[in-house]
């Protein structure tokens, strides 16, 4: 399982990081009303993450592992990343106002999203290489996205359908989900 | 007296009605069991960073409060962490990932931000046990509904004749999905139900 195809396929589809591991539902239910936000959620996580999890991976093996200090990964991993993402908002609110814009209004949510401290500790957890690691916080954004897409796609046609006043919204929503995680449970074991 | 006790249980249940810590309730509500351990850990950290916080309010400056607030979750949470691999290690495995996660847990920062920040001591201190308990009891109910239809029994005792047969997919991440779908829907069918009544 750790061949690097495999961990792409992984976390593409079978450990989807939404649908089968639970991680960065709030933003998953949140922003998945329409394509366009979804999209602009789904560019600001990747970016994050990516850099994320390789900072995380370099504080871990540089600072933590050779001074025994393992235990300390929690605290320091969550500061780098709120450290990360406000310096990632100061720099593109002067440098690239466009992608501002764009995905702006998603940075601050960033930092509490748990898929980017999941993936930057899961990485730790499997102990794997700073190539491993990379591959596997790009792999898990592109399953964010996908789901991410798919889903936000299906909920635009659900706004059309007639639903039973208790259902709408979250309920139907999560049902959705639900048979999203069932189809991606079809290709369990086949890796 | 106990106002700010009871409002966490059922009238701001963070779970059902301010449908926050919606992660940890899908991935660690397998069993009751599993649902009890995140409800008891997730309790301990709300209640201490309540407490800190409450406490340290006057020290901490406003510009850079939500910063502190994380250090002082994370530390709680690290504690927490290593307590239950030292004392329940079982538990602790079947939760992996989410007992670390429970730092970016929007309850905890939630309250210290909306409610520590604010109050008193004792106060905070009836908030925070409220809102655990809450949080526990939602977990709980959505773990036994997933036990009870996806293994016919509950905290590992069997409690469905010998001939139910096990809707395995419940156990599983889209039983997780559909289990809190319904549930959901059924807060809301209720409340639309209260408002009509109230006109």
């Amino acid at each position: 399982m750790d061949s690097t195809f495999g961990i792409v396929f992984s976390a593409l589809f079978v450990s989807n990081i939404v649908l089968s591991q639970f991680l960065g539902l709030c933003s998953f239910l949140g922003v998945s009303k329409n394509l366009g936000n979804a999209l602009g959620m789904s560019a600001a996580v990747a970016f994050v993450m990516i850099l994320a999890s390789t900072i995380s991976w370099f504080l871990y093996e540089l600072f933590l592992l050779p001074y025994n200090l393992g235990y300390l990964k929690i605290i320091v991993f969550i500061l780098a990343i709120a450290a990360l993402v406000q310096l990632l908002e100061m720099f593109m609110k002067k440098e690239m106002p466009a992608l501002h814009k764009a995905m702006g209004v998603f940075l601050p949510l960033i930092t509490t999203n748990c898929a980017i401290l999941g993936i930057a500790l899961i990485n730790v957890q499997k102990e794997y290489t700073l190539f491993n690691a990379t591959v596997n916080a790009i792999s898990t954004a592109a399953g964010y996205t996908l789901a991410l897409v798919i889903f936000s796609c299906i909920r635009e046609r659900l706004e059309e359908a007639e639903l039973p006043a208790c259902m709408e919204n979250l309920p139907i929503a999560l049902i959705t989900a639900s048979c999203m995680a069932i189809s991606l449970m079809g290709l369990a074991g086949t890796h | 007296m106990f106002s700010e006790f009871q409002k966490g249980i059922l009238k701001e249940n963070p779970l059902f009605v301010q449908v926050l810590g919606v992660c940890p309730a899908l991935a660690t509500t397998t069993s009751l069991t599993n649902a009890l351990g995140m409800g008891v850990a997730f309790s301990l950290v709300l209640i201490f960073s309540n407490l800190l916080i409450s406490a340290l309010k006057s020290f901490i400056p406003d510009q850079i409060r939500i910063p502190c607030y994380i250090v002082v979750i994370a530390s709680l949470v690290t504690v927490t962490e290593m307590l239950m691999n030292a004392l329940v290690p079982d538990i602790y495995a079947a939760l992996g990932i989410f007992i670390p996660l429970i730092v970016v847990n929007c309850i905890i920062l939630g309250r210290a931000e909306a409610f520590a920040s604010k109050n008193g001591l004792w106060t905070s201190f009836q908030d925070a046990v409220g809102m655990g308990l809450g949080y526990t009891l939602a977990l709980s109910f959505v773990g036994s509904v997933r036990e009870i239809l996806g293994a016919g029994t509950l905290l590992g005792f069997p409690v469905l004749s010998a001939s139910y047969q096990p809707i395995l997919l419940m156990l599983m991440p889209p039983g997780a999905f559909i289990t809190m779908g319904f549930l959901f829907a059924g807060v809301n069918y209720l409340k639309q139900r209260k408002e009509v009544r109230h006109g």
